[in-house]
């Protein structure tokens, strides 16, 4: 008996969900990026004090933990697009991408870590 | 049925590797691909490492700040920041170029040509503001 498909297993459909993500992404980062720029300019020179503060509110480490998931899948997109350039041998490409998405989770839990360890 | 042989001709291929003839729209775009490697390979790592360590302890904040303010790492960081900006500016171009802002020729090199003057200004500025 032959299931009947209820997706569509060709065609240039899938990339767009991507190529959304890639700039949902970017738009996250390029706000958070203004507002510590804005931080920098206004601050100058910060104490530990200042730091430690700025790291216990509850706003900004969401804020923080949003920008840095925006970072990381956005960073497996961008680096998943030059792997599949680069990287012709399809059992190469997978062992490097699986590698790359160990990276980005390890690094994903590392931040939770940081952003509530402290 | 076309019984016509169809052998491959050994066409010549010609790539021009030097990045100095690319268009100002095709170094943008290999910059933009070469800075985000080196932020996914150094930068996210090198972030997450400062912030930790400078999150601990007043002293590990110090010692750290110390070492930050050493001008070889001073000037090893504003590469890092240069390719951030430079990530930044050609990013927001494609997202302009999305809504088809600037896509005609003339545009698109105006803008590439910006982009590349943006992310060295900023860079600059970033300089300047740290030393």
């Amino acid at each position: 008996m032959v299931k009947k498909l209820d997706r569509t297993p060709v065609g240039a459909h899938y990339g767009w969900q991507d190529w959304l993500a890639q700039r949902i992404t970017a738009v996250i980062m390029a706000l958070f990026s203004l507002v510590i720029f804005a931080c920098l300019i206004v601050c100058g020179s910060v104490n530990y004090e200042d730091w430690k503060s700025l790291f216990h509110s509850q706003v900004f480490r969401i804020g923080a933990l949003l920008f840095l998931l925006s970072v990381f899948y956005h960073a497996w997109i961008g680096i998943r697009d030059v792997l599949m350039d680069y990287i012709k041998p399809a059992g190469i490409r997978l062992g490097l991408q699986v590698l790359v998405l160990v990276y980005l989770v390890t690094c994903t839990i590392w931040s939770v870590s940081i952003l509530w360890g402290n | 049925m076309s019984s016509v042989p169809r052998t491959p001709a050994a066409r010549p291929k010609y790539y021009d590797l030097n990045l100095l003839n690319l268009p100002m729209p095709g170094l943008v775009s290999i910059f933009h691909r070469v800075t985000g490697v080196v932020l996914f390979l150094f930068a996210i790592p090198l972030v997450l490492f400062l912030l930790q360590s400078t999150l601990i302890s007043e002293s590990k904040f110090d010692f750290w700040r110390n070492i930050i303010n050493l001008p070889v790492v001073k000037i090893v960081l504003l590469g890092f920041v240069w390719a951030y900006m430079h990530h930044f500016f050609a990013g927001i171009r494609y997202l302009l170029l999305d809504v088809h802002v600037a896509t005609a020729k003339e545009p698109a090199q105006l803008s590439a040509k910006i982009v590349l003057v943006l992310g060295v200004v900023a860079t600059i500025l970033i300089g300047v503001r740290i030393w």
